[in-house]
């Protein structure tokens, strides 16, 4: 439940950088070791890749390239809104960023299936 | 007159270690405030109820409270605004020790005021003559967008990084220290800067936007708190102060 003073476009936007800042913090591990399988020759990382192959990891990497998209234009519309004195169109840029992301990593997910 | 449904009202009485929500029926008019409200407790139901106010017109900031879940300035928030199925929860503002019942201890808002270099710094004196200001100066066209905050300290409630964080300074104190920055009249420029760039200063800001959310006089303290970051990197690299 979100609590009623926090029920605004703003605090939206930033939770929602915070927690794919976070989520990403916790996939960029996996995926240095998934690359880092390289060293271990091509056939543990062509294992690895084949594993991306399914609708899980399909749909999962969907969710990483929204994330990705999330917090690139989320920190874009931060360094705008702290160093560019236009503020009050942070919301318009809030719900923008989020637009843009769904946009790119919806590219994204129609590329891949 | 009071043909309305009655309204029920849940009121925080006691402090946070010994005290709880007690329940109340109040009549509901035609354009009542929530203060309306707590007054009416306080004269009809229970006379020991603690809360403050002044002069209910929304210039004096004394009388906020927290409104279902939302800080408000209550004397000028109507009850058909914020009550729920003719339900209202009225608490003590957050993010404040409070004293007893409704009325909630200040001092920590206003030191922090002064913390953040909130006092005038001033450069002349009475022998001077007075300085000349141009209201359509970029500067003063800047401060004059801050200083209408009437020290209601909702901002400061609403704000979460407060609640993580008791040095920080806060929405009010922040905004406070950037509209002096922008006075042509203040001569503490370096003492404003140092002083907002503390711990618990500008950067602890999490430019969540609570405080420009919930602000009644529609202030941005989170674009002065921006404005005050901008400055201190222009004087950390040199450029002008
Ligand atoms: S923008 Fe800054 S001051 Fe305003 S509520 Fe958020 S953290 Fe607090
Ligand atoms: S900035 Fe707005 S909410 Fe904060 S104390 Fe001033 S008037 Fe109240
Ligand atoms: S009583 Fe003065 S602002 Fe509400």
């Amino acid at each position: 439940m979100i609590r009623p003073h926090r029920r605004h476009p703003l605090w939206f936007a930033f939770i929602l950088h915070r927690v794919s800042g976070l989520a990403l913090a916790l996939f960029l591990p996996a995926h240095f070791l998934m690359l880092g399988s390289v060293l271990e020759g091509a056939a543990a990382l062509d294992a690895g890749l084949a594993w991306t192959d399914n609708l899980l990891a399909k749909i999962a990497e969907f969710g990483l390239v929204f994330l990705l998209a999330v917090h690139l234009f989320g920190g874009l519309r931060l360094m705008a809104l702290e160093f560019l004195p236009w503020s009050p169109a942070q919301k318009t840029m809030a719900a923008a960023s989020v637009a843009l992301a769904v946009l790119v990593s919806g590219g994204f997910f129609l590329q891949a299936v | 007159m009071s043909e309305l449904p009655s309204l029920h009202v849940r009121v925080w009485r006691g402090t946070p270690e010994a005290g709880d929500y007690a329940a109340y029926e109040v009549p509901r008019y035609e354009s009542q405030t929530v203060l309306d409200v707590v007054s009416w407790i306080q004269q009809h139901l229970d006379g020991a109820l603690a809360y403050r106010y002044a002069c209910r017109v929304g210039m004096c900031g004394s009388c906020a409270m927290t409104v279902n879940g939302v800080p408000r300035w209550t004397c000028r928030t109507h009850v058909g605004k914020v009550a729920e199925d003719g339900n209202l929860e009225i608490g003590p503002l957050a993010n404040f020790p409070v004293i007893r019942d409704l009325a909630v201890d200040m001092d920590p808002f206003f030191e922090k005021w002064v913390k953040a270099g909130g006092v005038f710094h001033a450069g002349a004196t009475r022998d001077d003559p007075v300085a000349e200001i141009d209201p359509a100066a970029e500067t003063r066209q800047i401060a004059d967008a801050g200083i209408e905050c009437i020290n209601c300290a909702v901002c400061y409630a609403a704000c979460d990084t407060v609640a993580g964080n008791p040095d920080y300074l806060g929405p009010a104190a922040l905004n406070r220290a950037w509209t002096l920055l922008n006075d042509a009249k203040d001569t503490g420029r370096a003492a404003i800067l140092e002083a907002v760039t503390g711990d618990g200063g500008c950067h602890s800001c999490h430019t969540m936007g609570s405080c420009a959310a919930h602000c009644p006089n529609g202030l941005n303290p989170l674009e002065s708190i921006a404005g005050l970051k901008r400055a201190a990197a222009r004087s950390f690299f040199g450029k002008g102060s």
